[in-house]
C-alpha cells in the first residue's frame, strides 16, 4: 500500500502520540482529567451487553414488555434504566423461524451503546463492514452460524442515529427458566445477529463470564 | 464523499477473524482507552457535532483510512478537529507543549457534567412542519450524489430502487450538520433486494438502510 507521504520523518508510535496529545489537552485546560476518568470508567465497567441481555430475557418472558419494546424500544429500554448516548433512538428487530436479522454500520461503527456497550473490534473492521451487506451468509458462517437457506436474512445498515438491537429466538427447552437464567443465554453476538442465543447444554457458551 | 470509509459491498478486504466474545476486552491497549476518552471529552466542549466528527475521520487518503486501526482513525480525526477549530496549533501538536492560549471562552465539562451528558445523550429527532413525501410501501430511487462533502447515502445504494418500510420522523440531516447547519429532514428505513444491489440473491437476503428524504426521488 505504498503511497506518497508529505512528511519526512516517520511519525512517533501511536501510543506516544496519544499520550502527548492528552498531556497537551490537559495542560491547556481543554480536558478535565476527572471527566476523562468518568467517561472511560463508564464504558469500560458500567455499560455493556448485560444491559441488552436483560432487555431480551424480559421480552422473552413478559408479553406486555415485548409489545412495548417492539412499538417503542427507546422508552421500553429506558423503563429498565438504560438510556443515553448512542441509544437515543432504539429499534428492536425480531428474529423468527423464517427471518434472521443482522446489524452492521458500513460507513463507520454505529452501535447501540446503551444496551451493548462499545462495539467489538471485528464490528468496526473493514471485512465485516464491507461483507455484511453483500454476503451475509458467509459472514455468519465465520461466526459458526449456519442457517438453512430458506431462512431469509435481513441486514440493517445503521446509517442514521437509529440504533438496532436484534431480539433472538428464545431457545427451545427453556420454557420453565427464570428471567435471570435466560439472561445467561443472551450473548452480545446474538443481539448483533451474528449468532443465535446459546442453546442450553451447549458446551461452549460464548457469553459466559462476559460483562 | 465516497472515501475509504464507504465500505458496503467492497471486496478483497479478507476474513473477519472475530475474537471470541468471552475473551475480548473493551480496549486492547492503554492508548485506545485514552483516545476514546479524550475524543468524547473534547466533543463535550460543543465545538463540533457528531457529523463533523465523522467527516474529520473520513477525510483521509483511503489507503491511510484502511491501513489505520479503528482508534488510529479516531486520533487522526480528533487532531483535525482540534486544529481546524483553533483549539491547538500545528506547533503545539508537534512539540506537545502549550504555546498559545485559547482565544475564546470555553466551558470545560467536569466529572458531573460528563456523567450528565453521557446519560442524557443527544437526540436527533426534530419536529417538522412539512409532512413526509413518502409512505411505507412507496418505491423510491436513491439519487446519485457525487459530493466531496459528508453524506450518509452509501455508494452501494445510490442509483438503486428500494421500498419504504418505516417512516422514522424528522431527524437532523447529516449532510448539512457536517457543515454546521442544523436542518431537519424526514428519515425512512428503506428495503433493497439483493438482485437490485448485487445482481443476484444467492444468500436469500435483503438490506434495510436509513436514508433522508433529500437523497430520494419517486421511482
Amino acid at each position: 500500500m505504498a503511497h506518497d507521504h508529505d512528511h519526512t520523518e516517520p511519525p512517533a508510535d501511536i501510543a506516544l502520540r496519544v499520550k502527548a496529545l492528552e498531556s497537551l489537552l490537559v495542560e491547556k485546560g481543554l480536558v478535565d482529567p476527572a471527566a476523562l476518568d468518568e467517561i472511560i470508567d463508564n464504558y469500560e465497567h458500567r455499560v455493556g451487553p448485560r444491559n441488552g441481555a436483560q432487555v431480551v430475557a424480559k421480552a422473552w418472558v413478559d408479553q406486555e414488555f415485548k409489545q412495548q419494546l417492539m412499538e417503542d424500544a427507546t422508552s421500553a429500554v429506558a423503563s429498565l434504566g438504560y438510556s443515553g448516548r448512542q441509544g437515543e433512538h432504539l429499534q428492536v428487530v425480531e428474529n423468527t423461524p423464517q427471518l434472521h436479522n443482522l446489524v452492521v454500520c458500513t460507513l463507520c461503527s454505529c452501535y447501540p451503546w446503551t444496551v451493548l456497550g462499545l462495539p467489538p473490534a471485528w464490528y468496526k473492521s473493514a471485512p465485516y463492514r464491507s461483507r455484511a451487506v453483500s454476503e451475509p451468509r458467509s459472514v455468519l458462517a465465520e461466526f459458526g452460524t449456519h442457517l438453512p437457506q430458506d431462512v431469509a436474512i435481513r441486514v440493517w445498515d445503521s446509517t442514521s442515529e437509529m440504533r438496532y438491537l436484534v431480539l433472538p429466538i428464545r431457545p427451545e427447552g427453556t420454557e420453565d427458566w427464570s428471567e435471570e437464567q435466560l439472561q445467561k443465554l443472551v450473548t452480545r453476538n446474538s443481539m448483533i445477529g451474528v449468532e443465535l442465543a446459546t442453546v442450553p447444554g451447549d458446551s461452549n457458551p460464548q457469553g459466559e463470564g462476559n460483562n | 464523499m465516497q472515501g475509504g470509509h464507504d465500505l458496503g459491498g467492497k471486496q478483497g478486504l479478507g476474513a473477519i477473524d472475530p475474537e471470541p466474545e468471552s475473551e475480548e476486552p473493551v480496549f486492547h491497549s492503554e492508548w485506545e482507552r485514552r483516545i476514546f476518552g479524550i475524543t468524547l471529552a473534547t466533543g463535550m466542549l460543543g465545538q463540533w457535532n457528531i457529523d463533523q466528527s465523522r467527516f474529520a475521520r473520513e477525510r483521509q487518503h483511503p489507503a491511510d483510512y484502511l491501513r489505520n486501526s479503528y482508534y488510529e482513525n479516531w486520533y487522526e480525526g480528533l487532531c483535525k478537529l482540534l486544529l481546524e477549530n483553533g483549539l491547538i496549533s500545528e506547533d503545539e501538536l508537534r512539540n506537545g507543549n502549550v504555546s498559545e492560549p485559547i482565544a475564546r471562552e470555553l466551558r470545560v465539562p467536569s466529572r458531573q457534567d460528563a456523567e450528565k451528558i453521557l446519560s442524557s445523550g443527544g437526540p436527533t429527532q426534530m419536529e417538522l412542519d412539512i409532512p413526509p413525501k413518502y409512505q411505507p410501501g412507496d418505491k423510491v430511487l436513491v439519487k446519485k450524489n457525487f459530493t466531496d462533502g459528508h453524506t450518509r447515502a452509501p455508494a452501494y445504494v445510490q442509483g438503486c430502487i428500494g421500498e419504504i418500510v418505516i417512516h422514522h420522523g424528522g431527524h437532523v440531516f447529516p449532510d448539512a450538520n457536517a457543515q454546521g447547519h442544523l436542518q431537519g429532514e424526514h428519515l425512512y428505513a428503506i428495503r433493497f433486494s439483493s438482485e437490485v444491489l448485487w445482481g443476484n440473491d444467492k444468500d436469500n437476503s435483503e438490506v434495510t438502510i436509513d436514508l433522508w428524504e433529500p437523497y430520494l426521488t419517486k421511482a
